[in-house]
């Protein structure tokens, strides 16, 4: 076991890691603040999908990953919009328009990459790594903490932003007041609707992004399905982090590593079939979802459609 | 509608139409309109994306219906279709979602593709079949028990956990196939069973009796639905947990119970599929039954009979569709768009319709005057 705690092997860990988890991150912070405001956001992989293809067709246009996210997060969020119209405006079942959601962007998704590239899978230029002075020299852990694409320092800022925003702002209460008590809320003169509104498109958002850094960084391509269950897990990781940002950073490091073992390992010498590979992740899940069962807490209100005077 | 009856079962609710005939047109409109709404959304993709959906739509029916041989494939379809579709009815009646369907559906192909050859050569095919179905079942079976149990002890939501399943429940079938089950030949695929020892075909065609049986199942279900105290106890968890505890129904023990008859009988969809059409499995190979079915069910209202048409429709239109998607150059994903817009248009058309069976306006008003 000892050469498996080589430099190379933890910085291979370590790095890919980070490359994996940006995208669970961003999603799973959304889904956060979609259960926090008492939205169940199953649709969650369609936007993921949906922030990918777009993403991935802004920075083909335009050359810039930059644009290619923001076209990523404006798409995620424009799917968010089905969810508000449906579930939030009309409280129709959150699970049967999330699971539309899901099979809508596949096959949209699909169809027009058909359409515009046929088999073909136009490449993007690989994104610029920021190293950050003095830090990225530090052995081990500079190379693979501190060297790597802007987005990831973002990322961090953002969660750091959303924390404080739960924590001490009069919105971060009304918010979770939506999902626990969402006719308190009201009571308070609040809307309840406006709430998880911004809430939903906040989600849809983050998404967005987190499907267009996988395809714009990541992947640097976009074949059809690429999400390939990435939301689902954001659900479990929003899930396991109990309503924490942080939790969701957590979450996603841990499960971005789980899924860049492999790569880790092959570097020293091991390799394992990729079926294994794939599953790892849901396996690590299912762990986590066994043993901390009773662990998990979800907003009272979750999934629940607010109508106004009823019980 | 009290406030949690709406909640749970926004999209099953039965309307109190007072006419038998108007409360079977009113379900026909509500049932139809999402399709047609569907096929218009689609058609103006198609349209936007310069390909002829006049065209597009004819090439489904002539491939899927009207070719002898498009029929008869599109029947064929129909077996795994219902028996997956009555399979999510018995626990969607319960609200419990069991979406985890494609896993429980491959992993039991792999197991019945892998132990095929060995059991048909060691027992008379008909005992073989039986054997082999209830393997599959089994195996659907168990792979819900875990997300069941969870649900059942812990109350963990089983969207997640049936989800986490379906993956992997795919790299194991996967994994079983290209290891333990992988046959002689170079390809990773088991081993394949002798056209001789296959599901017997109905007279004159190449439709095979696993059809039948599914029609048989679809029948038994719904009378178990219908008739029994059992598809009333689901009824009940399914309109309001908490009215099934007091009542006195062992509520863990039937959400266990409902979510292992699901993966056994789309275990058996697995099952029929292979003895009836394949005869072997090949690694990565997944027909993505999974999410697809689940308008259907919806649009069945969860009554397991009515899902007969609408597993017929489907039918046609996925093996129509993949003609006319090849002949129009475009990925056969075309589906996932048309079942995901029917769905989604579904729901809506219900609302519309309630509230209108409601006598209130259908654009909704500002909240402040309709409270």
């Amino acid at each position: 076991m000892s050469d498996l705690l080589t430099p190379t092997f933890l910085t291979a860990l370590i790095a890919g890691g980070i490359l994996a988890g940006i995208p669970l991150l961003f999603a799973s912070l959304g889904e956060t603040i979609a259960e926090q405001s008492g939205i169940l956001n199953v649709g969650l992989e369609g936007m993921m999908l949906t922030g990918a293809f777009c993403g991935f067709l802004g920075a083909l246009a335009t050359g810039n990953a930059w644009v290619g996210l923001t076209v990523g997060a404006i798409s995620g969020l424009l799917v968010s919009l089905v969810m508000v119209v449906f579930c939030v405006r009309l409280g129709l079942d959150q699970i049967v328009v999330g699971i539309s959601i899901i099979l809508c962007a596949e096959g949209l998704t699909s169809l027009l990459h058909g359409a515009f590239f046929g088999q073909s899978y136009p490449r993007l230029d690989a994104i610029d790594v920021f190293a950050i002075p003095v830090l990225s020299q530090i052995p081990v852990l500079g190379g693979s903490l501190f060297s790597q694409p802007a987005p990831v320092y973002m990322a961090l800022i953002v969660v750091g932003l959303v924390g404080w925003i739960f924590r001490r702002t009069t919105a971060g209460l009304d918010l979770r007041a939506a999902g626990e008590r969402p006719d308190s809320l009201d009571a308070a003169g609040v809307s309840v609707v406006r709430v998880r509104t911004v809430a939903e498109m906040a989600c849809g958002a983050f998404a967005g992004i987190g499907g267009a850094y996988m395809s714009i960084v990541g992947a640097g391509t976009f074949v059809p399905f690429l999400t390939g269950g990435m939301g689902f897990i954001a659900i479990v990781i929003a899930m396991m982090g109990r309503g924490h940002p942080w939790g969701a950073v957590l979450g996603a490091l841990l499960f971005g590593m789980s899924l860049s073992i492999a790569t880790a390992l092959q570097l020293v010498g091991i390799s394992i079939p990729v079926d294994v590979v794939q599953m790892l992740p849901f396996v690590s899940v299912m762990v986590v979802l066994v043993v901390f069962a009773r662990e998990a807490r979800l907003p009272a209100a979750l999934g629940l459609p607010y109508v106004r005077g009823s019980r | 509608m009290t406030a949690p009856a709406t909640t749970q079962t926004a999209v099953l609710a039965e309307p109190t139409a007072p006419g038998r005939l108007a409360s079977i047109a009113d379900s026909l409109i509500r049932s139809i309109g999402p399709i047609i709404l569907a096929f218009l959304a689609c058609g103006l993709i198609l349209l936007v994306l310069g390909r002829d959906p006049i065209a597009f739509y004819e090439d489904i029916v002539t491939a899927g219906l009207l070719r002898p041989s498009g029929l008869q494939d599109s029947i064929t379809r129909m077996a795994p279709i219902l028996l997956i579709g009555v399979g999510l009815i018995v626990v969607f009646r319960a609200t419990l979602w069991n979406l985890g369907s494609e896993g429980q559906y491959l992993l039991a192909a792999a197991m019945v593709a892998g132990l095929g050859p060995i059991v048909l050569d060691t027992v008379p095919a008909p005992l073989g079949w039986v054997v082999l179905m209830l393997v599959a079942m089994a195996v659907g079976a168990g792979w819900t028990l875990i997300p069941a149990l969870l649900k059942a002890i812990y109350g963990m939501n089983e969207i997640i956990t049936t989800l986490m399943m379906t993956f992997i429940g795919v790299g194991l079938a996967n994994l079983f196939v290209k290891g333990p089950f992988k046959g002689t030949s170079m390809v990773p695929q088991t081993a394949v069973i002798p056209k001789g020892m296959m599901l017997l075909d109905l007279p004159v065609t190449r439709v095979h009796v696993g059809v039948i049986i599914a029609l048989v199942v679809v029948v038994i279900v719904h009378l178990a639905l219908t008739r029994t105290s059992f598809g009333t106890r689901l009824d009940v968890l399914g309109a309001n947990p908490r009215a099934a505890v007091h009542l006195g129904i062992n509520v863990p023990r039937l959400i266990v119970l409902a979510f292992v008859i699901s993966g056994a009988l789309i275990g058996l969809a697995a099952a029929v599929d292979i003895l009836g059409i394949f005869g072997y499995m090949r690694a990565d190979w997944n027909p993505a039954y999974g999410l697809k079915v689940i308008p259907l069910v919806f649009l069945a209202r969860l009554n397991a009979l009515a899902l007969i048409p609408f597993a017929a429709f489907f039918s046609v239109v996925s093996i129509g569709g993949e003609y006319a998607a090849r002949q129009a150059g475009l990925p056969s994903d075309f589906l996932l768009l048309v079942v995901g817009l029917i769905l989604i248009f579904m729901v809506a058309t219900q609302y519309f319709s309630d509230k209108r069976a409601r006598g209130e306006r259908i654009v909704p008003r500002r909240r402040k005057a309709s409270a």
